[in-house]
């Protein structure tokens, strides 16, 4: 069932790493990503993913969900990896025969990139399972919020964003409903070539389609009618406020860093 | 043999999951042939989870259906072919419109059953015969007919794959009174014509009250199975799951709360004046 994604996913909880800020959510996520690329040894490696399961045993986000966000990327990793193993240009070799080379240059760059992947990927996972996709948009809304000097439409963008953030759960619900009833009705969406399923998806798409016009439609009415006119002047019902443990937060997220900066120093 | 027969159907979502949830637990239900059935339930009471898992498209997590006595999930083609025998009409199926034409539309049911072209014609004006819809919109885009005509077009689609069992969700949710009595009798009329069975998903009482039989499910399972006068003997119980009564057993159970020694089952109008009137020691004349 279309339902049973689950992929990055909102885990609702309330936890430390829930009730913080989203901000800082936003921006750790960010000195995290940055740690991770700074790091170049294997204890550096260990002490962020040791920074990321610290986070998620605080969040109380079982092992198993972070993983899961992984196999969409199994393919991918795979592939790089193997790349990486075989194409590395050096003098080390492990296997040399004929035109496959193995170098241990190379099996050191293909497991660094795993992991490197591994651990962003699992890290923003961290960020959407804590974070409601409201409060991320909020929390970006703020961030962002300078670039309105600019000019940049920052309150229309975040409300782009929190749209289409709230209508995909309607969406995939009314995919659901719409594949049932044209299944109840004999068709086959399953089987059969390329071109005969192209075929098949259209009882599918086009109420699909046509149900998301009237959804727009009946929003932006129901928008007008409450005089809606932009974000001038708006306040918000739930005000983003800093407390005491985004001040903790960040304190850790900078120790992260500096451990991660003198790490590379030390070449350990 | 029972026309469906349901043994210890369970079904939960999102298992292993924070959103997990049991939609259907541990339901016996059978269904005998060439009668009305009407389901009733409180909202979440697993009425649509049920009527999902009675076309194949929904697998239990636990339990067997068993349409004429053979396991409808037994293979991929069983699966598929039940859906051709046990008709479901959705809630709001207008949305589910996409053909070029009113005609084309109707005739995509049948078009899945690989049909010769002729007959698919037939199925296809006699499903439009029997919901009325008339021979001019045959050619008109379903996008650009009323929403009670879309209704039409959409009950038809399943109709015209002529199926022994129609189970129907809400047909008149939304419809006005009189379009609402229309399309039952229409419903009603279709079950004789073909002698086939109706399961009829309702919230509406006096939609309920007309059928043979009535289930009433609660939490996942059933909680009264009966004739109609039997099932609003309960009325107190149907109360505390959340249900309505009919008009004429609501009062008749409110006038019995104040003292009047009314008889039990009592669900209709002329069944409530006849009582009151014997009450008052008139006799049964018509007022």
């Amino acid at each position: 069932m279309l339902k049973d994604i689950t992929l990055g996913q909102y885990f609702p909880g309330d936890t430390v790493v829930h009730r913080l800020d989203p901000r800082t959510k936003l921006l750790l996520t960010i000195v995290y990503i940055a740690a991770l690329f700074t790091a170049n040894t294997v204890l550096g490696y260990v002490v962020v993913f040791a920074a990321l399961a610290a986070s998620a045993a605080l969040g109380h986000i079982p092992p198993k969900a972070l993983v899961k966000g992984l196999r969409p990327l199994l393919f991918i990793m795979v592939f790089t990896a193997i790349l990486n193993l075989f194409f590395t240009p050096g003098e080390d070799y492990i296997i040399h025969w004929r035109a496959i080379r193995m170098t241990w240059t190379g099996l050191k760059n293909a497991a660094a990139m795993l992991v490197r992947v591994m651990l962003l990927v699992s890290g923003t996972f961290l960020l959407t399972y804590t974070t409601s996709p409201l409060a991320i948009t909020d929390g970006l809304e703020a961030l962002l919020s300078p670039l309105k000097k600019l000019k940049v439409p920052v309150y229309e963008l975040s409300l782009m964003m929190s749209i289409a953030l709230r209508f995909i759960p309607t969406l995939i619900e009314e995919t659901d409903r719409i594949m049932s009833a044209q299944k109840a009705r004999g068709a086959d969406l399953e089987t059969g070539g390329l071109v005969q399923r192209a075929k098949a998806l259209l009882p599918l798409l086009i109420p699909l389609f046509v149900s998301s016009f009237r959804r727009a439609d009946e929003l932006a009415t129901a928008m007008e009618c409450r005089c809606y006119n932009g974000g001038e002047g708006r306040t918000r019902m739930k005000v983003l406020k800093m407390a005491g443990r985004d001040a903790w937060a960040f304190v850790c997220g900078a120790l992260l860093m500096a451990g991660i900066i003198v790490l590379r120093r030390l070449r350990l | 043999m029972p026309l469906m027969e349901i043994r210890s159907l369970t079904h939960t979502y999102s298992a292993g999951t924070p959103f997990e949830k049991i939609a259907v637990d541990g339901l016996d239900l059978t269904l005998e042939e060439g009668r009305t059935v009407g389901l009733i339930g409180h909202t979440g009471s697993g009425k649509s989870t049920l009527i999902q898992h009675m076309n194949a498209l929904l697998k239990p997590t636990s339990g067997a259906v068993l349409f004429r006595g053979e396991d409808i999930f037994a293979s991929k083609e069983s699966m598929r072919d039940v859906r051709f025998k046990v008709g479901l009409v959705f809630q709001y199926p207008e949305y589910q419109l996409f053909e070029e034409t009113v005609l084309a539309d109707i005739s995509f049911g049948p078009k899945n059953r690989k049909l010769e072209p002729a007959e698919i014609e037939r199925r296809a004006r006699e499903a439009a015969a029997f919901v009325g819809l008339a021979e001019e919109t045959f050619e008109k885009s379903p996008l650009d007919l009323s929403g009670g005509q879309k209704r039409r077009v959409a009950i038809a689609g399943v109709l015209a794959m002529e199926p022994e069992l129609l189970i129907l969700d809400e047909p008149s949710a939304g419809l006005d009174p009189a379009g609402r009595e229309d399309l039952l009798e229409k419903l009603f009329a279709w079950r004789k014509a073909r002698n086939a069975t109706i399961l009829l998903v309702t919230h509406d009482m006096s939609a309920a009250a007309r059928c043979d039989e009535l289930v009433v499910l609660d939490r996942g399972r059933v909680a009264l199975q009966g004739t109609p006068s039997e099932v609003f003997t309960h009325a107190k119980m149907l109360q505390n799951l959340g249900l309505d009564l009919p008009e004429a057993a609501h009062i008749a159970l409110l006038l019995r709360e104040r003292g009047l020694a009314l008889p039990d089952g009592i669900y209709t109008v002329p069944q409530l004046r006849d009582a009151v009137l014997a009450l008052a020691g008139k006799g049964g004349a018509p007022c």
